[in-house]
């Protein structure tokens, strides 16, 4: 079954075409890695799949339902939770309170004036166990800001989660993360497959052959291969394209 | 208890012991500059829930102030002399007002969230400038204080500067429990990624436009107890000069901490009346201490009680 559909997307700055007639389906349960050179329009494509971007034209279709000019507060009730290639946090919370704060966000309403959120052990609960999946339990209290580089993307990992996505979009989640960080992330990625469907894009390539199910390759805009790991490999047009430069 | 409460708390049983200290050295103009200090510090605390949690730089505030005031005055004319109903009344009226104002300045952020603000807050100082029914320009007296159950409790000074500082730890209470409350924490994340809130399912218009509404509501009481301080309204409360006032006491004692809108409020009241007697230049003094402070300590003054007492923990 089709979860996301993604019919002929175009968006363009100025005379640069940068989604150019996109199309794309993400079956339920698999992880789709999206690869291709830097400024293909990769973080442009998730940008307007999770409706921070509006398209020029085209549709995007969630679990059938057309959510082409839907914002993004509906998407993430929807199911669609994203994470960032540029750390987007709430630096002077806590890890935990950066979770929770995700959590708090599909748990009742928020106009609620008088009893202090930090003792609600429900949120806590639910944040820590995202925390723990992602190996930052012993860093619950640490303030986002002072978190390395590496424990900031595995938050930023955490706060995607805590929506309790049935759609997952991972914008380069392994980058600057140190190697011991990306094996515990990769892991955590294979754990979440068939739980949850994932568009990961990423350019370290031994992750995504490993993880993916699917993958498209997207030059300038455009989805020029797509298909399972080994046809990918195989494809003369990807190795000239894209691969070929990774190979050297 | 962390630092934040206590330091307010001390704040809160320092201002109560004026009125007696004032007794004893004979001295009653200290508890009119203690009110005064309470007045402004309610308006100060209004301001941070917005600008120092919500990072919404409004330069208009002023004008609940005066909304405030002119509730007193216009209720009192009408023959509604109830301190209470005229608190509610000029809740109201800024919560019209809020809404309005807020709904459309809330659209734009920085820099023109501050020129909207202002603009909004200069056309509720040019409409009571043309109420010529209330003074106009100069404004109007008032008759007597508000009256508590239909008596004039409020006449002596010191009962009026309790009831004053009543509100005041009303204010702190319920702003301190609203911040820590879910609430709170939404509107901090708003401050914090406004980008990060919208996708983790939020919509940040909603609550920056409620904590607008109840922020105004808040500076509208003080308002109201300022106007009974000086048994006068004017537009001059509502002055820009006057929003700006208000953005310095809280850069003085610390955006974002409640403790720190009041120590503000407090400091700047307090020196105003210092350095207003001792040299007519005062503002320039003013300044120059606001500039050590902040370049000294960009977290005001409670980011530097926090440091002192770092430093004399190690
Ligand atoms: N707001 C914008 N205005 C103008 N051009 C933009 C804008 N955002 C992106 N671009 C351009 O669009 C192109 C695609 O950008 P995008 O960030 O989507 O690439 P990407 O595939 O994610 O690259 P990377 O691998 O480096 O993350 C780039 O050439 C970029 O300069
Ligand atoms: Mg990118």
């Amino acid at each position: 079954m089709t979860l996301l559909a993604v019919r002929d997307l175009r968006k363009s700055y100025g005379a640069l075409a940068v989604t150019d007639g996109l199309s794309l389906d993400v079956a339920e349960g698999e992880l789709h890695a999206i690869i291709g050179p830097n400024g293909a329009g990769k973080t442009t494509l998730i940008a307007q799949l999770s409706g921070q971007l509006a398209p020029d034209s085209g549709s995007v279709t969630f679990d059938g339902t057309d959510i082409t000019r839907t914002d993004m507060a509906s998407r993430v009730r929807a199911g669609l939770a994203r994470s960032f290639q540029i750390t987007t946090l709430m630096p002077a919370m806590t890890a935990l309170e950066n979770v929770a704060l995700a959590v708090q966000g599909r748990s009742g309403s928020s106009f609620r004036f008088w009893r202090p959120v930090a003792a609600e052990a429900a949120l806590n609960d639910q944040a820590m166990t995202c925390l723990a999946q992602v190996g930052l339990a012993d860093r619950a209290d640490r303030p986002a800001a002072a978190m390395s580089h590496g424990e900031k993307r595995q938050l930023e990992l955490a706060v995607a989660l805590a929506c309790r996505p049935r759609l997952l979009l991972l914008d380069e989640p392994l980058a600057g993360t140190g190697p011991q960080e990306a094996e515990r992330l990769v892991a955590l990625l294979e754990a979440l497959k068939g739980q949850v469907t994932m568009v990961l894009i990423e350019h370290d390539m031994a992750a995504v052959f490993a993880l993916a199910d699917r993958i498209s390759v997207l030059v300038y805009g455009q989805i020029v291969a797509s298909g399972g790991p080994e046809e990918i490999r195989q494809d003369p047009a990807v190795r000239a394209a894209y691969l070929g430069e990774e190979a050297c | 208890m962390s630092a934040a409460p206590k330091a307010a708390i001390a704040l809160l049983i320092l201002l109560a012991l004026v009125p007696p200290a004032a007794a004893a050295i004979g001295d009653p103009f200290l508890t009119v500059i203690a009110t005064r200090m309470a007045v402004f510090a309610i308006a100060a605390l209004s301001l941070d829930l917005i600008l120092g949690y919500g990072a919404l730089v409004s330069f208009g505030h002023a004008a609940y102030l005066g909304l405030g005031a002119y509730a007193v005055a216009v209720c009192a004319r009408h023959g509604i002399t109830d301190l209470f109903l005229q608190m509610g009344a000029a809740a109201l009226a800024a919560a019209l007002f809020a809404a309005v104002s807020g709904a459309v300045s809330l659209r734009t952020r920085g820099i023109y969230f501050i020129m909207i603000t202002l603009a909004f807050g200069q056309m509720a100082y040019f409409f009571f400038v043309s109420l010529s029914a209330y003074g106009g320009d100069d404004g109007t007296a008032l008759a007597a204080r508000s009256t508590l159950f239909g008596r004039a409790w409020l006449e002596n000074d010191t009962a009026f500067f309790y009831m004053v500082l009543a509100c005041l730890a009303l204010a702190y209470g319920g702003l301190d429990r609203l911040v820590h409350a879910r609430f709170g924490r939404v509107l901090t994340g708003t401050r914090e990624s406004e980008l990060r809130m919208r996708a983790i399912g939020y919509r940040p218009f909603r609550y920056r436009l409620a904590a607008y509404v109840l922020s105004g509501m808040i500076c509208a009481v003080a308002g109201v107890l300022l106007a009974n301080q000086t048994e006068y309204v004017s537009p001059a409360y509502m002055a820009w000069t006057r929003s700006g006032e208000l953005i310095v006491m809280l850069l003085l004692g610390g955006v974002g901490t409640l403790a720190g809108a009041m120590a503000g409020a407090l400091v700047t009241v307090g020196l105003e009346e210092l350095l207003a007697g001792w040299s007519e230049h005062w503002r320039l003094c003013f300044g120059l201490i606001l500039l050590a402070v902040v370049l000294w300590s960009p977290a005001g003054l409670t980011g530097l009680l926090r440091r002192l007492l770092a430093g004399g923990r190690r």
